[in-house]
C-alpha cells in the first residue's frame, strides 16, 4: 500500500468523541464551531432508563441520545450534507478508507473500543460506538485524532480492521462519516432554537423510559433493588450509574456541565440574555449530578455492604428531576 | 463545578498518559474546559467492574475444573465478553453458544468451530481445549 501524503489535520480533545470528531472534520472545513454548540444544536441531552436491556449485566442508563444522533441532527439543522457508508466487506471498506485518504478526505469513524490498544486496559469494553477521525496513512499505519485522546495516535491496518469490525450491540460494521456540502454560511440561530427545543420536549415526554420520568423510575428502583436483587447486584447497578455519567467522556455531570456551556455560547449568538442565566442553573443541576455521585460512590465503594444510604441518594434523583423539570419547562417558553 | 474544583484523583488514565476533559466555569462566571487526572467515585465504580469480571473468570474456570462447563466460558469471561457478544462474534445464534457451554458438546465440537472460538480469542485450538494456570 503507497502512504498518501498527510493531511494537514488540526487535532483538539473533546470531552465526547461524537462531538469530537464533528468539530474537528468540521474545523478541517474551515468552520469553528465549539464543542458545546453541536452538542446544543444536535439536541445530545438526555436521560433514558432501558430496564430490560442489560450491557455489563446491568440495566441500560444513558446521559446522552443514541450514537451519530447527535451529527445527524446538527447537519440537518445548520444544513451541512453528511455522506455515511456501511460495510459488510472489510476489503472494501478499507478500500474505500484509503480512497478518501488519498484524496485529502478526512473522514469520521465508529470503532468498537475493545481493540482500541491505545486506551488503558481497565478502558477496552466491548463498546462499539466511540468515534474517531482518519486523517492519512504513514508506513501502512493509519493516522487517528480520537477526540478523547490530548495527542494524535495511530493504528495499522490489521488493528484498524478489528476496530471498524467490532460485533455486538451498535456493531460499528466498518461505518465512516464525512460531510460533502456545505452552505455559505452556517445558520446558528434557528438550529439553536430547534436543538433546545428538541431537547425541552425529550426531557418533559410523557414516557417512562426518557426524560425527568425516567430519573424517577430509576430513583424509585433505587429504593426496591437492596430488598428485591440485594446489596451487591444494586451496588453494581449504582457503579454503572456513575460511570455512565462521568466516565464515558460526558464532560462531568452527565453532559450537564457541556450543555450549561452550550447555553451560554448560544445566548450571545440568539441574542437571548435569559439564556445566561438558564446556563448557570444547569451547573448547578451538574453540580447535584455530581454530589448523587459522590453519595453513590460511598455506597458501592463497600461492593457488598448493606447501607442506609440508598433513600438518600433516591432524594437526590427526586430532586434532580424536579429541577430539571422545571428548567425545561421554562426553557421551552423562553425561546 | 468551577474550574479550581476540577478533581485531579489518582486514576487507570495515568498509565496511559491519559487525561479526561471537562467543563467547568472559571472566576467570570465564563465556561471553558480543564483536563482532569481523575475522579475517585469514578475510579472505584469501574474498579469495582473489573473486579466483577475478575470473580466471573474465576469462577468460570472453577467450573471448568469441576467439569461442569467448556473452556469457551472462561475464555468469554476473560475477554469481557457475555453471550450476545460472543454469539455476535462467532456469527451463530446465541442458544448455540450456550450449549456449547457444556462440556459434553463441547468435545464433539467440529474442528471448524474451534478454530473460529480460537480465532476470535486468538489462541490455538490446543490452548482453548484447556485451561493454563
Amino acid at each position: 500500500m503507497i502512504d498518501t501524503l498527510p493531511i494537514n489535520f488540526s487535532h483538539k480533545q473533546s470531552a465526547h468523541c461524537e462531538n469530537g470528531v464533528v468539530s474537528n472534520l468540521m474545523r478541517h472545513k474551515g468552520f469553528e464551531v465549539s464543542e458545546p454548540m453541536i452538542f446544543g444544536i444536535g439536541s445530545g441531552l438526555l436521560f433514558s432508563y432501558l430496564p430490560f436491556i442489560k450491557v455489563n449485566y446491568a440495566p441500560v442508563f444513558t446521559y446522552r441520545v443514541l450514537p451519530g444522533l447527535v451529527f445527524s441532527r446538527f447537519a440537518k439543522r445548520v444544513g451541512i450534507k453528511v455522506k455515511r457508508e456501511k460495510f459488510s466487506n472489510p476489503i472494501k471498506a478499507q478500500a474505500r478508507l484509503d480512497e478518501n485518504l488519498k484524496n485529502k478526505n478526512p473522514v469520521g469513524l465508529q470503532v468498537g473500543v475493545y481493540n482500541l490498544i491505545y486506551f488503558p486496559d481497565e478502558y477496552r469494553f466491548h463498546f462499539n460506538a466511540h468515534n474517531l477521525v482518519v486523517y492519512g496513512k504513514k508506513d501502512n499505519q493509519y493516522l487517528i485524532s480520537d477526540p478523547v485522546m490530548e495527542n494524535v495516535t495511530a493504528l495499522t491496518e490489521k488493528q484498524m480492521e478489528k476496530v471498524r469490525f467490532a460485533k455486538g450491540a451498535f456493531a460499528p460494521k466498518g461505518h465512516i462519516y464525512y460531510p460533502t456540502a456545505f452552505p455559505e454560511k452556517l445558520d446558528l440561530e434557528s438550529a439553536i432554537v430547534k436543538g433546545i427545543k428538541q431537547t425541552c420536549r425529550d426531557m418533559t415526554a410523557p414516557v417512562p423510559i426518557v426524560g425527568v420520568k425516567a430519573i424517577r423510575w430509576v430513583a424509585k428502583n433505587i429504593r426496591k433493588w437492596p430488598k428485591k436483587i440485594g446489596a451487591k447486584k444494586t451496588n453494581h447497578y449504582l457503579g454503572q450509574i456513575v460511570r455512565m455519567q462521568e466516565e464515558i467522556g460526558t464532560g462531568g455531570g452527565g453532559f450537564r456541565y457541556i450543555y450549561a456551556a452550550f447555553l451560554q455560547e448560544a445566548a450571545g449568538i440568539i441574542k437571548n440574555e435569559n439564556l445566561k442565566e438558564f446556563s448557570s442553573e444547569m451547573t448547578e443541576i451538574g453540580d447535584l449530578w455530581r454530589d448523587f455521585a459522590l453519595d453513590a460512590s460511598r455506597i458501592y465503594k463497600n461492593r457488598s455492604g448493606e447501607s442506609d444510604g440508598y433513600n438518600k441518594i433516591a432524594d437526590q434523583l427526586n430532586t434532580i428531576a424536579n429541577r430539571e423539570e422545571d428548567f425545561f419547562k421554562r426553557l421551552k417558553k423562553t425561546v | 463545578m468551577k474550574k479550581e474544583e476540577v478533581p485531579q484523583d489518582k486514576s487507570h488514565l495515568e498509565k496511559a498518559n491519559a487525561k479526561d476533559l471537562v467543563y467547568a466555569v472559571d472566576e467570570n462566571g465564563n465556561y471553558t474546559t480543564a483536563l482532569s487526572t481523575g475522579w475517585q467515585p469514578k475510579s472505584i465504580a469501574l474498579d469495582n467492574a473489573i473486579l466483577e469480571i475478575e470473580e466471573r473468570t474465576a469462577a468460570a474456570k472453577a467450573r471448568y475444573l469441576k467439569n461442569e462447563s467448556s473452556p469457551i466460558e472462561y475464555y468469554m469471561e476473560l475477554h469481557k465478553m457475555d453471550i450476545p457478544i460472543l454469539a455476535s462474534y462467532m456469527g451463530m445464534w446465541q442458544w448455540r453458544v450456550k450449549r456449547h457451554l457444556k462440556p459434553s458438546v463441547f468435545h464433539k465440537l467440529s474442528a471448524k468451530t474451534l478454530q473460529k472460538y480460537a480465532e476470535v480469542f486468538e489462541i490455538s485450538i490446543e490452548q482453548l481445549k484447556r485451561i493454563d494456570d
